[in-house]
């Protein structure tokens, strides 16, 4: 994060909210486009075609999904959702739309800005809870799976999301397994491919569940 | 037929309210009020505009002559559709009257039917009699079913169920008659035959009504359903949101009181919400989100609680509920963390919980023997029930305390 600061652009509909977070990030990021609603969100990402855009889950005109729909394909940002909600329809549907992570609103300002760094470098970013409904989502079952290689988490990335579940930092995963940040991180992506393609039915029910919202 | 024309009143005022202007050009439609089978000879009237009596006659005089009657008459029921009255001009009033009309009608039908085609031909004519009765029965059980919706529910009642019972009576009767008059005959399997028959009959006619009935008691129910939630959120909006906004005005000088306030209240909102209820005396996870919550209220410092899995309790898991209590108690107290981290995971063989904070952390070593903290109740607490408790710390390092059960 030495290098240019990260454009980004923050879509949520609470004004004072956004007032909030641009204050949170300070100088870390260089804010330059905000919106309230989808209409306006696709217009200025593709106006700004930022690093990363913050998203709301919750918009008005069909919600961050929406905007994922719309502008995802248009510019080469990358998206982070941002939601006070912790319903895992709302966590997997707006990952499984291609949010390449997903914290709460409760995050601190240095914890954004490093998770903000994390995705315009192309990684995931997990919150505990994330990793929970994860973990849930692939607990094991006596159903086989469709496609082993999207259906199942491997046992080395079930230990990086117990200890993300832990509170743990990335830093901090990598000291506890003796592997490297990069390689935790080459987990977390991996989990969140799948994430995004797995077919099981815990993950299509809650994003299904959301899209009827 | 003279209970039928003291009726035609409220069919006729509904077909014309239906139509405000009542012109010759009325669409054909199958009437249902006032109907003696399907509404044909009704519908057929108030189309041409005669008397539905004439129309009748003719009916019926086709009928005896020859089959055609019949034939065109099915042909109408099928091809006819059925008019459906407006919605605020339901004549309810008549309609006791009217189905005791009906009611004698069909037996007038089924008499005549029975007497005419066969005339003379004796006993023949005697067997045939329970099978007019059965059909008799299920013609009335058809009505039934056949009937619109809305009009049921505002049937009383009492008198569905009189309809229904006179004609599974009648049903009963016409198989019984048969049975009767065939005892001494040799041809057992074709009786019982014909009687599945009819009973196959019957189940096909009744089951479309069984099926309406059952799914507007699930839609009753679920409309019952959905307003006792509306009822139950503002309920809870006025009781938990409201209360919080006011204590919160009142204290808005205290700052910490405020947060302890508007944390405590969001996760109430948020279990509210988003957990599935569940009994805290139940089940594991709702247990441990309720410890953290009250644990965060006591000290006014935040945990965060993930869940994966969940169990029903036992003594063992209650143990080990205590243990962790403890544990979020000791970080909330000394640790002097913003936050204190709670995950807990339900495997198949056992049950772990991790209670972590990043705050100053401190000497195991250091910790003398007369503190009871953690090696009484969270130690020793775990290995009298068969868990273990590992606390890892150090200065400045922040805590983790882990705990680990089998389960029973």
């Amino acid at each position: 994060m030495s290098e240019a600061l990260k454009r980004v652009v923050l879509v949520d509909d609470h004004q004072m909210f956004r007032t909030g977070v641009k204050a949170e990030l300070g100088g870390a990021v260089e804010i330059v486009g905000e919106a309230g609603d989808v209409d306006e969100a696709v217009a200025v990402i593709k106006a700004a075609r930022p690093d990363v855009v913050l998203l709301d889950v919750h918009l008005p005109g069909g919600g961050g999904i929406e905007v994922l729909r719309r502008s995802q394909g248009a510019v080469p940002s990358k998206f982070l959702a941002l939601s006070v909600s912790d319903a895992a329809e709302d966590v997997i549907g707006v990952v499984r739309g291609g949010a390449r992570g997903y914290v709460t609103k409760s995050i601190s300002g240095p914890e954004l800005t490093d998770a903000i760094g994390r995705v315009a470098e192309g990684d995931a970013v997990f919150s505990p809870r994330l990793a929970g409904f994860v973990l849930d989502a692939f607990a094991a079952t006596d159903v086989p799976a469709v496609d082993p290689e999207l259906d199942q988490i491997t046992q080395r990335e079930r230990d990086v999301l117990r200890l993300i579940a832990r509170g743990y930092a990335y830093k901090e995963i990598a000291k506890e397994l003796f592997i490297s940040v990069k390689t935790v991180e080459t987990h977390v992506s991996s989990v969140l491919r799948k994430l995004q393609l797995s077919n099981r039915h815990e993950l299509s029910r809650w994003a299904a569940a959301r899209r009827l919202v | 037929m003279e209970e039928e024309t003291a009726t035609e009143e409220p069919g006729a005022t509904a077909a014309t309210a239906a139509m405000a202007p009542d012109t010759a050009a009325r669409r054909l439609e199958r009437v249902a009020e006032g109907r003696i089978v399907a509404g044909v000879s009704r519908g057929l009237a108030a189309h041409l505009g005669v008397d539905v009596f004439i129309v009748r006659a003719a009916f019926m005089l086709l009928i005896m002559a020859s089959g055609i009657g019949v034939a065109a008459y099915i042909a109408l029921w099928i091809l006819v559709p059925a008019h459906r009255p407006p919605e605020s001009s339901e004549p309810v009033p008549a309609r006791h009257r009217r189905d005791w009309g009906q009611l004698l009608a069909y037996s007038a039908v089924a008499l005549g039917l029975a007497v005419l085609p066969w005339g003379a031909a004796g006993a023949v004519q005697w067997a045939l009699w329970p099978f007019v009765v059965g059909g008799l029965g299920a013609a009335i059980l058809w009505q039934q079913a056949d009937r619109d919706q809305r009009q049921r529910w505002t049937l009383p009642l009492r008198q569905r169920w009189l309809r229904s019972l006179l004609g599974l009576l009648l049903v009963v009767g016409g198989i019984g008659g048969f049975l009767v008059q065939k005892v001494d005959a040799d041809q057992a399997r074709s009786v019982v035959i014909a009687m599945l028959i009819i009973l196959t009959g019957v189940a096909v006619i009744v089951t479309p009504w069984v099926v309406r009935l059952w799914q507007d008691l699930d839609a009753e129910r679920h409309e019952r359903i959905r307003s006792q939630e509306r009822a139950e959120l503002a309920a809870h909006i006025h009781d938990s949101v409201l209360h919080t906004l006011t204590l919160i005005q009142r204290n808005a000088h205290d700052t910490r009181q405020v947060q302890r306030l508007a944390r405590s209240q969001e996760r109430t909102l948020r279990t509210w919400l988003y957990q599935p209820r569940a009994d805290p005396d139940q089940t594991f996870a709702a247990a441990i989100r309720e410890i953290a919550g009250e644990v965060e209220d006591d000290h006014g410092v935040p945990i965060e609680v993930v869940c994966v899995g969940d169990t029903s309790l036992d003594e063992r898991l209650g143990a080990a509920l205590q243990a962790a209590r403890e544990a979020m108690v000791n970080a909330a107290k000394y640790a002097e963390a913003p936050s204190v981290s709670v995950y807990a995971e339900v495997e198949r063989e056992e049950i772990a919980i991790f209670v972590r904070d990043r705050g100053k952390g401190f000497d195991l070593d250091q910790v003398p023997d007369d503190r009871m903290g953690v090696r009484g109740s969270i130690i020793g607490r775990m290995e009298r029930n068969g868990g273990r408790a590992t606390v890892r710390t150090a200065p400045g390092e922040g805590t983790e305390v882990r705990l680990e059960m089998q389960r029973s």
